[in-house]
């Protein structure tokens, strides 16, 4: 039991971190939320006047706006899916002993350490255009056309190129969770005759629940952000059917230069991150305990 | 021994407070094209003539070195004392009083010398406040050997008919080989910086008098129709999200029987190094509809001088040396006359030297074809040829291209792509308080 | 190790984990092979043999110089992760060992900081380290990294003091052991594995950040994002050039990762011993 002591002490221990965010959070967020309410734009200063929820208004009746939601969500889904049945298998897989485990380790955690904007144009350009990427000459190869892929499958193409990225990062901790798994557990498992299967649903997958849910949670804080990839390759065409609500705000603050459009676009996507993250918390979040 | 060294590092550490003292920094943000690298390349000649004056470079890509030095021009950040901008810019920094007008160039500079085209574009009220570094249009550049196959002669002024029905009898899918590559990328300098300057050639314009978007007018619809059928018949695939690099692969590698895009292109396809055909290309201008009006653009990197900076004399100086006309005599005697800078001067095309460069008199024909201050057919109340010069553009004009990268990728029927356009350009102009 | 492994079931477990980690590699080993590239040839389609020229670094060195955006990346990705860990680690342990009922509410909003996209709050940030001085510093640069990345090294840190086992502490208490001695004999060790990892990760993170550290520097600060910005789509054939400034940017941190991944294999496996 915690005594009175260790209380106050944890409080101190936590105090400069929540101290630190408190400052990073208020500051900023107040500062657009001012600027939310205001016609301001950075290339017509003068115009500035008080513009009430008009800039709300504004972006969510943008035509691309419920459109922009929904990609949103299927990226962030999308990714999520691949990134998390992926990295579990690869976790499973390298945790095996094997010839070069190291060497392998590495090699899988690698697109990790490419920055996103070189990602992006390395696979448009490399793998998946139609005329001279890796995938047309394979596709030549076997005597099929090649898929046109930013024009026909725009977003799953997006979600292909940022799951490679994250796919390290969720391999990662997933490993790591798993090599902290008991081995006199697993072993004792096998004695009493547990199959490969059951093994993985009763012991590895529950043990692994905390490490899922932390990538879950991290990983969907970064994917509700992705626009670098999105500008690289599709700038959020054809039509909207790759625009996200932060290429959106994109289009508003850093095209337009709008920062009150912008802002307001801000604002309303830090409230839809967050009912996303109440929704994750209610489903997952016991995971932490 | 030891005092010696003692003396020597006082000696040493004196002398660098004084050229510390002595010495200017400028800080010159450019993009990343392949004259302004050369440029950096040449700097010692500046700094040998101009010993108090040193130079720090940022090189950027275009996009990001746009939004980084406007949202430092437009909080007066101060970051930079030289600023590479374009004609999209400086309109509209000039009005805000951004800019310095550059009137400190020097006796020998010869302001009447730079192409009055490229000069319209840069000025702002009489007054110029961008030096040009290098200008560009854009033509047809295709393969001769493919138009003879044809059994067809590219005149050097063809109309957009003519284009279409060459590019159908020049395709060759079997072969790889696409009659026409053009851009289709969504993106107010991507695809819409080729179909506003191909629209000016079918009469269309993106506003009238009264800020009214004119989407929902027969000139757009015929320029939007032809386009995406003839790419639909001879255009490579992908090209929805194909810009100018990657068409230039494709040229490059001899799949595209023609190309309409930015005359800069000519010294790449014609380069023997890189490129498989560079001994089959010709050159020829901009298509029309036979209104007056050719489909090419106007467009240049240009050398401006911020407000905000404490080293205006010092930035004039560099700008002067940089856009000078012994400037481009260094790069000549260095690199030789295909690689200097183009479209700035007129005395450049007045050197028997530089004519000697196969697209030379074709990249300046064009130029003088393009007029910012009059783009279309129809009178316009705003400026700029592939563009218009205004905030609000960079958004709206990617937004519209978005939706015509759909029309061109099949996602969207062109009637609906330019109802859409019509519909948010309409929105974004009564927001702006364009449209009272 | 009791389970047997035969050879023949490593084998398999080789053949089908190198397949998986190449498929994988791939794109970057194809950057690696088109450094070595003309700029012709990386556009000529699909070729892993290239003609081994170094003429794309040399181009790159003689543009751009790599040194200082290198060590300005070092003094960023280092600099900051330190910060950061000085920060959480105490936050975390706190969290980890004396939760209370609101730590996960606390947890949440510390990720939901976050949330907000860059783009919206540039400007304000940008007026902000405008006005203090703090543009393209490398200070300035480091401070705001730290704070990114922050939340997600409190969670993550969080979560791995949470493998700890309790009993082993209460066990200790009740050996009459300090406070102190509590957490720098039987917790540290423990801890290390966790705090390995973050700290890797959160090295990459601040490694590859490229909006905040390019909108925020001009020449001083400048890291190696910036570095790869000025070889990225320019007018003209680049692949070549980019992929070895890419490689260039890469380097560094793909050997640090290989040495540290070897590091942390032997700690988690020491961690895993309970």
């Amino acid at each position: 039991m915690a005594t009175r002591q260790t209380q106050s002490l944890a409080t101190l221990m936590r105090a400069p971190a929540i101290i630190l965010l408190l400052i990073w959070m208020v500051v900023p967020l107040g500062m657009t939320l001012y600027f939310s309410f205001l016609n301001y734009n950075l290339l017509n200063p003068a115009n500035t006047s008080w513009a009430g929820w008009f800039n709300y208004r504004y972006f969510y009746t943008d035509p691309a706006f419920f459109e922009s939601i929904w990609n949103t969500l299927v990226l962030v889904l999308g990714v999520l899916l691949i990134t998390v049945v992926g990295g579990i298998a690869i976790a499973l897989l390298i945790d095996q002993p094997m010839f070069g485990q190291g060497m392998v380790r590495i090699l899988v955690i690698s697109p990790f350490f490419v920055m996103p904007p070189v990602a992006a144009l390395v696979w448009k350009n490399m793998i998946m255009s139609p005329s001279y990427g890796v995938f047309a000459d394979i596709a030549h190869f076997l005597g099929v056309a090649p898929v046109d892929w930013f024009a026909q499958y725009p977003l799953f193409s997006i979600i292909v190129i940022v799951a490679w990225q994250w796919l390290p990062f969720a391999t990662l901790i997933l490993l790591t969770s798993l090599q902290s798994l008991d081995g006199e557990q697993k072993e004792a498992a096998e004695m009493d005759g547990a199959g490969v299967v059951s093994r993985f649903i009763y012991l590895t997958l529950p043990h692994m629940a905390r490490a899922i849910t932390v990538v879950i949670l991290i990983q969907t804080i970064f994917l509700l952000g992705v626009y670098a990839e999105i500008l690289v390759t599709t700038n959020g065409g054809p039509g909207y059917s790759s625009t996200n609500l932060v290429f959106l705000i994109y289009r508003a603050a850093r095209l337009n230069f709008d920062i009150g459009g912008g802002a307001a676009g801000g604002i309303i996507a830090v409230v839809l991150a967050n009912i996303v993250a109440i929704f994750l918390m209610r489903a997952v979040g016991k995971n932490l305990d | 021994m030891k005092r010696f060294a003692h003396a020597l590092l006082c000696a040493s550490a004196l002398s660098m407070l004084g050229t510390a003292a002595l010495a200017e920094t400028l800080t010159i943000a450019t993009v990343n094209n392949g004259d302004m690298i050369r440029m950096q390349g040449l700097t010692d000649d500046f700094t040998a003539k101009h010993p108090d004056i040193e130079l720090n470079w940022v090189t950027l890509e275009e996009n990001i070195l746009r939004e980084r030095v406007t949202t430092d021009i437009a909080t007066q950040g101060g970051q930079y004392d030289v600023m590479t901008i374009g004609t999209y810019e400086v309109p509209i920094w000039a009005k805000q009083g951004w800019l310095l007008p550059l009137d400190g160039l020097g006796d020998d500079y010869d302001v009447d010398d730079i192409i009055p085209a490229i000069a319209g574009g840069l000025s702002y009220e009489g007054k110029l406040y961008a030096a040009p570094f290098y200008g560009e249009s854009s033509f047809v550049m295709y393969r001769t050997d493919l138009m003879e196959k044809a059994g067809l002669t590219m005149p050097d002024a063809p109309t957009w008919d003519f284009i279409a029905d060459a590019a159908r009898k020049m395709t060759d899918r079997e072969n790889g080989i696409n009659g026409i590559c053009l851009r289709g990328k969504a993106g107010w300098g991507e695809n819409m910086a080729f179909l506003t300057a191909l629209s000016n050639a079918f009469g269309a314009r993106w506003f009238d008098m009264d800020w009214k978007p004119q989407f929902d007018q027969p000139a757009w619809k015929n320029t939007l129709q032809s386009y995406v059928d003839l790419m639909n018949e001879a255009g490579p695939t992908g090209a929805s999200s194909n810009g100018f690099n990657e068409n230039l692969a494709l040229f490059q590698q001899g799949k595209c029987g023609m190309w309409i895009d930015a005359t800069v292109a000519a010294s790449f396809v014609s380069n023997p190094a890189d490129s498989t055909v560079a001994d089959k290309v010709g050159y020829a201008l901009a298509p029309d509809t036979g209104l007056g009006k050719r489909g090419n653009w106007l467009w240049a990197w240009s050398l401006a001088v911020p407000a905000g900076t404490k080293k205006a004399e010092a930035a004039q100086t560099f700008v002067s040396w940089a856009t000078s006309k012994a400037y481009l005599e260094l790069v000549a005697s260095k690199e030789g006359w295909a690689n200097v800078p183009p479209g700035t001067r007129t005395s450049l095309y007045e050197n028997p030297e530089y004519a000697k460069v196969p697209f030379a008199k074709m990249t300046l024909d064009s130029i003088n074809a393009a007029d910012p201050n009059k783009p279309t057919v129809d009178e316009v109340p705003y400026v700029g040829v592939q563009f218009v010069a205004i905030p609000e553009f960079q958004g709206l004009g990617t937004t519209v291209g978005q939706l015509f990268s759909a029309a061109l990728a099949g996602q969207m029927s062109v009637d609906d792509a330019l109802a859409q356009a019509q519909s948010v350009a309409t929105r974004e102009m009564t927001r702006a308080g364009y449209i009272k | 190790m009791a389970r047997a492994v035969t050879t023949r079931t490593k084998a398999i477990n080789t053949a089908v984990a190198w397949t998986v980690a190449l498929v994988i590699f791939f794109p970057i080993l194809y950057t690696l092979i088109t450094s070595l590239k003309t700029e012709a040839e990386a556009i000529a389609g699909f070729d892993l043999i290239p003609s081994f020229t170094f003429e794309s670094y040399v181009a790159v060195q003689t543009q751009n110089d790599y040194f200082k955006p290198f060590m300005n990346s070092v003094i960023l990705a280092l600099g900051s992760t330190l910060l950061a860990l000085i920060v959480a680690i105490p936050a975390a342990w706190a969290m980890a060992f004396s939760p209370t009922k609101r730590t996960k509410d606390i947890l949440m909003w510390m990720l939901s900081t976050k949330m907000m996209p860059a783009v919206a709050v540039l400007v304000p940030i940008y007026l902000i380290f405008l006005r203090t001085g703090l543009m393209d510093t490398r200070i300035g640069l480091t401070v705001m990294l730290m704070l990114i990345n922050l939340p997600i090294v409190i969670w993550m840190l969080y979560t791995y003091f949470r493998e700890i086992p309790g009993e082993i502490l209460e066990a200790a208490r009740m050996d009459g052991a300090s406070l102190w001695n509590e957490i720098l004999y039987i917790l540290t060790p423990m801890a290390v594995p966790g705090i390995a990892s973050t700290m890797l990760l959160n090295i990459i993170l601040a490694w590859n950040e490229s909006f905040w550290t390019i909108q925020l520097t001009t020449t001083n600060a400048a890291p190696l994002t910036a570095f790869i910005a000025s070889f990225s789509s320019p007018q003209g054939l680049f692949w070549a050039k980019l992929s070895a400034a890419s490689t260039l940017a890469i380097a560094p941190i793909l050997i640090m990762g290989w040495f540290s991944q070897k590091q942390l294999v032997r700690g988690l496996t020491f961690g895993a011993v309970k």
